[in-house]
């Protein structure tokens, strides 16, 4: 089960562990962090589980879709980084990935 | 105002599934949705993609099921109030006086949120102070395309609104400024084609990697300064500025109804899914009780029991006797059964 770091915007750690197989948006909302949406409930389709992901973690993460890329556009400030975590299933090679949570979803 | 059974807020699958449960019970209702068109998130956020758990129908679109549910509905000859949001709810005696946005009035015992995540309103972009532009010079959509005659119209977006607007707008106004935060767009092929045309006739400017930093100006918008990827800012002065970022969901108006709110859902008991308010029920994925799944499976269940209190409260002289599609003639004579 890979660990998770959740960063809010406010500086605020949540540490998860979430089963092989979910999604980080998947792990953020079963287990209470706030700052996840997820308004659509993981259809890449509302840009609202928009996260950070920590420069280091970016190669290890499947690439983007086209559909991600699209709905990117609609997210609040988006970085380099910036990932929509609906997207990003979590296997034992994320162990330990941190990502931080923007100041505001949309 | 208009009197009516029921007001249903959403028009999704779940609000028109509640149409076809009262419209049985002889039941009317007058439905009322912020977007310009029937299906909420189904037509919205995903008309293509399959959903695979709806009862005894093994794959469907957000598209196909909105389009059934529409035709189960039919025999009822429904209202629907598109475009408007509802703004305020008072009680009135036994009933609730229900408000939209274009001041539509209705009279009603029963009013049934069913409106999902919320309302889709514009997304804004992130700057400081942006309500006061949005009465002079920034729009999140085209009412009237003449107001942008002989103007420099700034455009920011990269999607089919935003290139359609770029094009169109391109034909009146004095110059077209399209700006956008990637070098890919996801509007249709062909319009960007015809943008980039446009471009080397100099109708049209395009810039890409760019994204909104600041709008400068006292009450209207005189400037707009961007900043490229690479840190590059730049000023660009304006006479107007179309923002096209989509839409996203907000609770709106019903977080100020008095209604017992548990995160951003609404309270309900499962007998009948009433709020703490008489009359006032809340079905689909707005409401939450222990146990609660956002399916629209779950919705349908819930618009069923919800029914059954709304005949309650709009003929309290009447008694209702339960009866099944099957084998009851009163319903089948309501759906227009031969």
């Amino acid at each position: 089960m890979p660990k998770v770091t959740y960063i809010e915007f406010n500086g605020k750690q949540h540490e998860v562990n979430v089963e092989n197989g979910l999604s980080i948006m998947e792990g953020a909302v079963q287990n209470g962090v706030p700052g996840i949406d997820a308004d659509c409930g993981g259809a890449c389709a509302c840009a609202t589980c928009h996260v950070y992901v920590k420069e280091e973690w970016l190669d290890k993460l499947p690439e983007q879709g086209d559909s991600e890329k699209d709905m990117l556009d609609f997210a609040f400030e988006t970085k380099k980084n910036s990932r929509l975590s609906c997207q990003l299933i979590l296997e034992d090679k994320h162990d330990g990935i941190i990502v931080n949570l923007p100041e505001k979803q949309g | 105002m208009k009197k009516t059974d029921a007001v249903i807020i959403g028009a999704g699958p779940v609000g028109l599934f509640a149409v076809f449960e009262l419209g049985i019970m002889g039941l009317n209702a007058h439905v009322i949705d912020n977007l310009d068109k029937v299906g909420g998130q189904c037509i919205e956020l995903y008309p293509d993609k399959p959903i695979y758990d709806i009862p005894a129908l093994p794959e469907c679109t957000g598209e196909s099921l909105t389009k059934n549910l529409l035709k189960q509905i039919k025999p009822f000859n429904t209202e629907f109030h598109l475009n408007q949001r509802v703004e305020s709810l008072e009680k009135k005696d036994h009933n609730w006086i229900v408000t939209t946005s274009d001041q539509e009035k209705f009279e009603t015992p029963n009013v049934i949120i069913a409106a999902g995540v919320g309302s889709f309103e514009p997304r804004k972009p992130p700057i400081k102070n942006i309500e006061k532009f949005e009465k002079t010079n920034l729009y999140y959509a085209v009412k009237d395309k003449n107001k942008f005659k002989d103007q420099i119209v700034c455009i920011f977006g990269g999607g089919d609104s935003a290139l359609d607007w770029t094009v169109e707008l391109s034909k009146i106004a004095k110059k077209v400024i399209l700006i956008h935060r990637r070098d890919d767009f996801r509007a249709a092929q062909h319009t960007v084609g015809l943008a980039r045309d446009l471009e080397k006739e100099g109708k049209v400017e395009i810039l890409t990697c760019y994204q909104p930093l600041d709008f400068k100006g006292d009450e209207s918008i005189k400037t707009v300064e961007v900043k490229h990827d690479d840190g590059q800012q730049k000023n660009i002065e304006v006479d107007s500025v179309l923002a096209f970022f989509g839409l996203k969901m907000e609770l709106g108006p019903i977080a100020n109804w008095g209604l017992d709110l548990e995160a951003k859902s609404l309270k309900v008991n499962t007998e009948n899914f009433e709020t703490n308010e008489k009359g006032i029920f809340a079905i689909g994925d707005i409401c939450t009780y222990p146990g609660k799944l956002k399916l629209i499976l779950s919705g349908f269940h819930e618009g069923a029991l919800c029914a059954q209190e709304c005949f309650k409260r709009a003929k309290p002289d009447e008694k209702y006797v339960f009866r099944f599609t099957t084998s009851s003639s009163d319903i089948q004579k309501r759906l227009g059964v031969k």
